[in-house]
């Protein structure tokens, strides 16, 4: 049998610990945890790895792409080209090979002939006849179905040199409690890397070597860490409908609970989950615990944002707090509910009818969704207001690599300023809506406190400082003025921007969320290229003083966000009274996550307009 | 919602109920509904059932939507906390309210509108969900805030002040809801204290979701002759299932009742109603037979009233989930956050 089928004419590409795999294939045809196992074993090596899915709107049938990078230098933002495509979708492998780049390598299924028209000249072609191998392995049609994914992952263990051990470790963690399922999966590796190794050359130029540096880390989607952020924060209530790609948010939730909120002496659980008719009653039931003195939360997408509308401005005139999580997906309407935008940031930050603003958090990485869930709870019950926790799919329903999560143990919930029936006993009289410490924030009581103080009439209707009925624009308008002094007073418990300013450069980068991935490559690309960039990392809407000096500080910024309509630099005008020249607009808004490569063009491209070099 | 303040004066010799307080203790701010609304007659009856039975009026929550019948909850017990939401969403904030804390009683206050119609859905989803609590809907046919449409629950052919004619069937909330599983229903009328105030102890003890459609003529929109919903035709066709009494659960029972047509119900915390039913094969217990009797007489043109149905077999929200014993507002960091070491075992997890 011939060792390697060589069908280039070009040498193939050399790379150690820094490529791009991406796995095409069927959605349903069960190779989502095949495809896991790849990247968590890369990671496992200590190589910085991140898998992307690019994924349909669909249960079975559709083309679904997995796509992994991996970068010894830790950059996790997406790459564009692919060195190496695993071909399993026949109704888009004629595209799929099409973006692998010279002197790569397409693996595919030989059972069947490749068509002459999908033959390139310049790339490696890894054939394995991988429905063949399944066909006289097993018996089941599942099992021949699924094993092919299993399959082609021991195939690029060998191809690649994946740490064999490592692969296999993956496969019992995997199926712990589900012994019997352990020795086929492993036995599938070994039929993939025997084949690789009988009919190849392996490993390939492309390699991965053994590093260290993930070994701090830990890899985790962004809304899995939010549920265990909400557990931790101490939410007793979720009130959700389901809603692509919210839902994993309360899966997880929901999964901690179970483990972690169960009283151990009479199994009775400290937690209540209420799927919900629609998202109006979803955000009703929250609104209505937290009136009640509970932590509650509900989770949705823009569509749901949408709904939520009317008791956002409830939440926000009668000052009742919420925590609620957008993880935003492509609008308008339906849009693309499986791709990724930060399209929702003035439908959030203005959200209802008439004057209201909202707290809205950004968090960049799933370390961060964890912290921010949790604070989240402590911000919105000290403001009595809701919170938006800013997300978006990319960042909630891929795994990423980050920092572990850490609680400190001293910490105390931040209950913000709610009167026992004890301080109301001192009170002459109590006035829900009195602004007695000059920051704009009431003092609240809980429902049955006190027998005779400290009850009051909440409403969405205009109220006086003691929450009674008023149409009088004078009294409206202070009780206005104090929200407006409220949202301002509201900065100081948010999360600073994080600037990175390495020197006196004209120049800067501002930008929230998952757009983060892409900014240390950007930098480091441009700095090469003799153009240095300072950075902030909004982390928070109100925003802080030190936007508004960053931006002062620099002749231009650029202001990078995943909308067609720069809501951020909307944002920044309305709120910081910016010059509109100092900022200019980096937008990407095609579903998938923002490239280094997206950002380093158009600022080349703007560069020589500007007047002097940097 | 009043330019005139409530004057604070009580007579002397006014009666107090157990805990040493007074009808006006009950009382809310003065009202800005309509002179004649049935909506204030309602205040009336809720203010009177919880004095008699010595409700502690800070441990109750009213909860609202909006229209005339959500401004009602500003009426009476000023000492519970209120909560006025919006439009049809009563249900919703009153499930996160009860899951919240368990303890207090929850009186939700809602119209025809609201759940009729915006807030339809949320009205069947919160009796499916089992809430205990006291739901009343202050029904008058009519949207009164917005001058005299007709509602979904008018009547096919009742017309309003104005004219305008029902041309749909109406939607029946009390047969909906034994419908979908709530398991104490009424059927009252502003107009019948003597009725009205039994139902309401009952309903407000009944553990799981209480439900009380009370016809509530608008004076001023829909108390016409023409109108089902008005003062004249509720009267005319009125007929009650059975008349109930409410016996708090200290006091002894001292009146004998012919047999056969009495059913004492014994409820949660010990109290009890006694139904004196009007014929023999009504059975309050049998929703088939409860659904049988009001659609009969609905043929005929009546309004069936009193107590339609009850079951005191099913669980509420919080034992079919089977939420801790304390109150979720009563817990903190100890009971609530798993701690760093657990978190530690966590990460492992995502290596």
């Amino acid at each position: 049998m011939p060792k390697i089928i060589q069908t280039s004419k070009v040498s193939s590409i050399t790379k150690i610990n820094d490529f791009v795999v991406k796995f095409a294939n069927v959605n349903g045809s069960g190779s989502a945890s095949a495809n896991t196992m790849f990247a968590k074993s890369i990671f496992r090596m200590g190589i910085p790895v991140s898998p992307h899915n690019i994924f349909p709107s669909n249960i079975q049938g559709l083309p679904t792409w997995y796509e992994v990078r991996i970068s010894e230098a830790g950059y996790l933002g997406r790459r564009e080209g692919v060195d190496l495509m695993v071909a399993m979708n026949e109704q888009t492998i004629k595209k799929d090979i099409e973006a692998v780049v010279p002197g790569g390598y397409v693996l595919y299924d030989s059972s069947k002939t490749l068509p002459n028209e999908l033959v390139r000249d310049d790339v490696h072609y890894l054939p394995i006849p991988l429905k063949d191998i399944c066909l006289r392995e097993y018996d089941k049609p599942n099992q021949r179905q699924l094993f092919k994914n299993i399959v082609y992952v021991g195939a690029l263990a060998a191809f690649l040199k994946i740490d064999f051990k490592i692969l296999t470790d993956i496969v019992s963690d995997q199926f712990k409690g589900k012994e019997r399922l352990i020795l086929p999966n492993v036995h599938a590796l070994e039929l993939g890397h025997q084949y690789a190794s009988d009919n190849f050359e392996c490993p390939l130029n492309l390699q991965l070597k053994h590093s260290n540096k993930t070994a701090a880390n830990i890899l985790i989607d962004g809304n899995t860490a939010i549920g265990l952020g909400c557990v931790y924060g101490g939410a007793t209530v979720a009130s959700w409908y389901p809603l692509t790609p919210s839902t994993s948010v309360v899966d997880a939730f929901s999964s901690y609970c179970h483990r972690l909120r169960i009283d151990p002496g009479t199994g009775k659980k400290k937690f209540s989950i209420v799927q919900a008719e629609d998202e109006l009653s979803a955000i009703g039931i929250a609104i209505g615990a937290g009136w009640n003195g509970a932590r509650a939360f509900t989770a949705t997408s823009g569509p749901g944002i949408s709904l939520m509308q009317e008791f956002l401005g409830l939440a926000y005139f009668s000052e009742v707090p919420v925590v609620l999580f957008n993880i935003q997906r492509v609008g308008p309407s339906t849009g693309m509910p499986t791709r990724t935008q930060q399209g929702d940031l003035l439908a959030c930050a203005y959200a209802s009818h008439g004057d209201t603003k909202h707290v809205l958090l950004f968090p960049s990485s799933p370390k961060e969704c964890f912290d921010f869930a949790a604070d989240a709870f402590d911000i919105a019950e000290r403001l009595q207001t809701p919170v938006i926790v800013m997300s978006d799919l990319e960042l909630g329903m891929n795994e990423q690599i980050c920092d572990p999560l850490q609680w400190n143990d001293k910490r105390e919930y931040d209950r913000g300023k709610v009167l026992s029936a004890e301080a109301l006993e001192s009170i002459q009289r109590y006035g829900r809506y009195l602004d007695t410490d000059g920051d704009g924030i009431p003092y609240r009581t809980y429902p049955g406190t006190h027998p005779e103080k400290g009850s009051y009439f909440t409403r969405g209707s205009s109220h006086d400082a003691y929450a009674a009925y008023t149409e009088d624009g004078n009294v409206y308008a202070e009780v206005m003025d104090r929200l407006a002094l409220k949202m301002r007073t509201a900065v100081k418990y948010l999360p600073k921007p994080e600037i990175t300013a390495q020197g006196k450069h004209r120049l800067g980068m501002l930008y929230i969320g998952s757009t983060q991935s892409a900014i240390q490559e950007v930098q480091d690309n441009l700095a090469k290229k003799g153009i240095n960039l300072n950075t902030m990392r909004i982390r928070a809407f109100p925003f802080h003083e030190e936007v508004k000096q960053f931006i002062d500080q620099h002749e231009l910024v650029f202001v990078i966000e995943q909308n067609r309509d720069a809501q951020l630099k909307t944002l920044l005008k309305i709120e910081c009274n910016i010059n509109e020249q100092q900022m200019c607009s980096i937008l990407s808004y095609n579903g998938v996550l923002i490239t280094p490569t997206h950002i380093e063009q158009a600022i080349l491209q703007t560069m020589p307009k500007l007047t002097h070099s940097n | 919602m009043s330019y005139i303040s409530k004057p604070k004066f009580k007579h002397p010799l006014l009666k107090t109920n157990d805990l040493g307080l007074t009808r006006r203790d009950y009382e809310g701010s003065l009202t800005t509904l309509c002179g004649g609304c049935g909506h204030d007659s309602i205040s009336a009856a809720i203010i009177q059932a919880a004095a008699e039975m010595s409700l502690e009026p800070h441990r109750v929550a009213k909860i609202s939507g909006i229209g005339c019948s959500s401004k009602i909850p500003a009426y009476f017990l000023s000492k519970a906390n209120g909560f006025n939401s919006v439009h049809g969403r009563m249900p919703s904030v009153a499930t996160g309210a009860n899951i919240a804390n368990k303890e207090l009683y929850y009186v939700g206050i809602s119209g025809d509108g609201d759940s009729a119609s915006i807030g339809l859905g949320q009205f069947c989803h919160i009796v499916r969900r089992r809430i205990n609590m006291l739901y009343i809907v202050a029904n008058n046919g009519t949207y009164g805030l917005t001058k005299g449409q007709l509602s979904a629950t008018a009547d096919l052919g009742s017309k309003t002040k104005s004219g305008e004619e029902s041309l749909y069937d109406a939607i029946d909330l009390a047969t909906l809801a034994i419908e979908l599983g709530a398991s104490f229903v009424a059927r009252s009328f502003s107009g019948d204290k003597k009725q009205l105030v039994p139902l309401l102890q009952a309903g407000l003890k009944h553990k799981g979701f209480a439900f009380i459609d009370i016809i509530s003529p608008c004076v001023t929109f829909n108390n016409t002759d023409a109108s089902t919903h008005g003062y004249k035709n509720t009267w005319d066709s009125y007929v009650a299932l059975s008349a109930i009494d409410y016996v708090p659960m200290r006091k002894e029972i001292t009146t004998s009742y012919a047999p056969g047509r009495v059913k004492e119900i014994t409820l949660h915390d010990g109290s009890a109603i006694h139904l004196h039913k009007t014929s023999d094969d009504y059975d309050p217990y049998d929703k088939e037979n409860a659904l049988h009797h009001i659609n009969a007489y609905k043929k005929q043109g009546k309004i069936a009233t009193g107590l339609l149905y009850i079951n005191q077999t099913t669980s509420d929200l919080h034992e079919i989930q089977d939420t801790f014993d304390k109150p979720f507002n009563s817990l903190g960091n100890i009971e609530l956050c798993p701690g760093n070491a657990a978190l530690t075992n966590i990460n492992d997890t995502f290596r």
